[in-house]
């Protein structure tokens, strides 16, 4: 899926065409299918693609009454988290068990860094245990580029890293918006190309948001940054986005508006005066709300921050689709997981 | 070992290039000061040690200004002895080692040692001296305990002053002791801990990055505070095109300023943060194509009076960290001269102004450095092939560390030989102890 080479994954796609195993799954063992997930951009239009076909076949699996495949029986997967994500980490788990793989958990706060081991000895010490994938979280944007070339066997997937990137949630936020567009019957074939997105709030420190950019402008999507000038990234050269610092201009246009979580702290580094005025010029309270097109979605990638990036009731309204969101992690990360690990089992045999 | 302290040496074959000019010439040394200056030197001394020159420039040693040498305290990633090994290796016969150790070059007594530390080196080590206490910013240091020693400089290294009156005071105190203070320029505020460069880079890969303008107030600063207290200041490592045009206007305006810059700072630009290894972290951050431009330009036209290395090793423990937990710094000794006839488009008499006699005046060092290759003069000198060609290998450094960042890079030009007040220290490329 990305740099270096596919030593390591063994994806020999022999899947017999029945029920939960369509062709899609075969092109697990296309070369393209590299041997790691660390940017979003790695994958790009095709490659984003190919994992929402392979997606729709994982929410089926999840759908059965014994949601569990034996794809990755054998292999095992590590769960690597710097930085608390209970959130991310039961999503990533949840994929790897439903795929029949073994899963082991770090955390750093029962883990040996605190007795001064580096992060490279971590990686490694991991790495000699036998391992197939590490799902890496941190703090520091581009420690999942780093332990990439520290490991030789397993891949790597980006859990999410600083404010830099976080592709597993662009797959699912892509995927979201496409079964909502079935489901809703707004399009017959789901597809992003010529969507207006409006991406809303602390872009600045937001991985989520500089995976989402990529992502939506891949498959065409037209995206619009909204957010006062401290929230937005020094520079904006090279990024495929429109800039706006007034909401309610936007929302009448859109078909999707994606809120940011907006931590608190940033008060304390003066990029804002207060969460009030926040709320006021850049929240989605009721009344922006109903500015929005009849259809238009209403995303959040979580955890929320009830009645300030997002009014209480506007979480909880039809258009929005954020539990779908994180209800569609889990069957993405499956179809990430088996793209990079998949042996090739037929998943009808469950 | 045979070639050390021999009675005699001859260099022979070689351009003898100061700054007096250029001309073919064999250089006869004799205890350690230069005899004899000429074509073909034929008559010398039983037993002299002959280092062959043909093709190649004769230069005095060069001379950096900012290396850390990371002893007393850090001793895991460089020490006096290994540092001035890398320097000789690099073609330096003096440098001046930064203060910012564990503890501070704050006192007397730290001086004492480093200066010790180095007398048995083989490079001629010399010591910044902190201007505050602990490089805290607080209060100032015993400067005039520290000149007494022979300290010419005085800076607070990475930490720059922030507090313009303190500063103020530093620059009135140390006027009276014929001493230069220098500033890493750096408003700490602005840069709000950045970890690279602003721009479009920092934006795309989620680093919190400093603005070029962090850099470019407290410059402006100092630049006001020289004008106002009549204080020599040197600038160190200044990195963007507003500073080095802030230069140009304040020497054109009489002040008594110099500047110097990094080779790292006209050869790499903070595109190379996006491979994520923090062997390219480095404070100031690498900048911009614009200003690399601008480096390069104010290297040809002389607006800047020294190419310094900034040399800061660190082990590969502290660089495997994440990006914004690694340590700045990167390794400059070995590869500094390389990478100038390399990257610069300017000829090796200017790259040796930079690199030799022009930081040598700085550093008040012209009684033994820098200064002509000429008869009765110290032996300091080094024989540069320029044309020779070679790959920078980590493992085959001098350093204690490993921190290159050009690994792989091929570069053109090459120390052959240094001479130390008449000793080989090195010889053929290798060092001799």
């Amino acid at each position: 899926m990305t740099v270096g080479t596919t030593t390591g994954t063994s994806a020999t796609g022999t899947t017999t065409g029945s029920a939960g195993a369509p062709s899609t799954i075969a092109q697990a063992d296309q070369p393209r299918a590299g041997r790691h997930l660390l940017s979003i951009a790695d994958l790009g239009a095709e490659g984003i693609d190919e994992v929402m076909k392979l997606t729709d076949s994982f929410v089926e699996v999840s759908s059965r009454s014994i949601p569990k495949v034996p794809a990755l029986r054998g292999k095992t997967v590590v769960s690597l988290f710097f930085e608390d994500s209970t959130r991310t980490r039961l999503s990533f788990e949840t994929a790897a068990r439903r795929l029949s793989a073994d899963v082991m958990t770090f955390s750093s706060s029962s883990s040996s860094l605190k007795k001064g081991e580096s992060l490279r000895d971590t990686v490694q010490t991991i790495e000699a245990m036998g391992i197939d994938a590490v799902v890496v979280r941190h703090g520091g944007s581009g420690v999942p580029w780093q332990v990439s070339r520290w490991v030789h066997g397993p891949s790597v997937i980006n859990a999410g890293d600083g404010w830099h990137e976080h592709p597993t949630q662009a797959l699912l936020d892509c995927y979201t918006i496409r079964q909502q567009q079935r489901a809703r019957g707004i399009k017959s074939v789901p597809t992003l190309q010529g969507l207006r997105i409006a991406i809303v709030g602390d872009v600045r420190h937001s991985r989520v948001a500089r995976s989402d950019v990529i992502a939506f402008a891949a498959l065409g999507a037209h995206v619009t940054l909204v957010a006062p000038p401290t929230l937005l990234p020094a520079s904006l050269v090279g990024w495929p986005v429109d800039v706006s610092h007034d909401l309610e201009s936007v929302l009448p246009k859109l078909d999707v508006v994606y809120l940011l979580r907006l931590q608190k702290e940033r008060m304390i580094e003066a990029l804002l005066p207060s969460l009030r005025e926040y709320t006021a010029t850049y929240g989605l309270t009721r009344q922006r709300a109903d500015l929005l097109p009849e259809g238009a979605l209403i995303m959040h990638p979580g955890p929320v921050n009830r009645g300030v990036e997002i009014a209480a009731e506007v979480a909880d309204l039809p258009a929005s689709v954020i539990t779908n969101q994180v209800a569609n992690g889990v069957a993405v990360r499956m179809a990430v997981l088996y793209l990079l690990l998949g042996s090739g089992v037929d998943l009808a045999a469950a | 070992m045979p070639l050390r302290n021999p009675s005699a040496v001859v260099i022979r074959g070689g351009t003898v290039i100061d700054s007096t000019g250029s001309r073919s010439a064999d250089v006869l040394i004799q205890e350690g000061v230069i005899a004899t200056v000429g074509s073909k030197i034929t008559s010398v001394p039983a037993g002299t040690v002959v280092l062959e020159a043909s093709g190649c420039v004769v230069a005095p040693g060069l001379v950096d200004l900012h290396a850390h040498l990371r002893e007393p305290g850090r001793e895991e990633a460089e020490t006096v002895a290994s540092g001035a090994r890398a320097a000789a290796l690099g073609g330096y016969t003096a440098l001046v080692a930064m203060p910012n150790t564990e503890p501070t070059i704050d006192s007397a007594a730290v001086v004492g040692q480093v200066l010790d530390l180095g007398a048995e080196s083989c490079c001629d080590v010399r010591v910044a001296g902190a201007i505050t206490v602990g490089r805290e910013g607080r209060l100032l240091a015993p400067m005039a305990e520290m000149a007494s020693l022979g300290v010419k400089l005085f800076t607070d290294d990475g930490s720059g002053v922030q507090d313009a009156r303190l500063m103020r005071r530093a620059l009135e105190y140390a006027s009276a002791l014929g001493v230069t203070l220098a500033q890493h320029c750096e408003d700490a505020s602005l840069a709000g801990g950045g970890h690279m460069h602003e721009g479009e880079w920092s934006s795309r890969l989620g680093i919190p990055g400093q603005p070029a303008e962090a850099e470019e107030l407290m410059l402006m600063r100092d630049l006001a505070l020289a004008r106002l207290t009549g204080a020599r200041v040197h600038f160190l490592h200044l990195s963007t095109a507003g500073s080095l045009a802030m230069i140009r206007g304040a020497k054109a305006s009489g002040l008594a300023v110099t500047a110097e810059v990094a080779p790292h700072h006209f050869t790499l630009t903070d595109a190379e943060v996006a491979s994520y290894d923090p062997v390219f972290k480095v404070n100031p951050p690498l900048r911009s194509d614009a200003d690399v431009a601008a480096v390069k330009a104010a290297l040809a036209d002389g607006v800047v009076d020294a190419i310094a290395t900034d040399h800061a090793p660190h082990t590969q423990e502290a660089k495997e960290a994440p990006f914004d937990e690694a340590p700045p710094g990167m390794l400059g000794l070995e590869t500094a001269l390389a990478l100038a006839l390399t990257e610069l488009d300017v000829p090796v008499e200017k790259i040796l102004a930079l690199m030799c006699w022009q930081p040598a005046a700085i550093a008040g060092l012209t009684a033994e450095h820098g200064g002509p290759v000429a008869v009765g003069r110290p032996a300091n000198l080094c024989v540069i092939d320029p044309a020779a060609k070679w790959v920078v290998d980590p493992t085959a450094l001098a350093s204690r560390s490993r921190n290159t960042p050009y690994a792989g890079r091929s570069l053109v030009g090459k120390v052959r030989h240094t001479v130390l007040r008449g000793e080989p220290v090195v010889v053929e490329g290798e060092a001799q102890r």
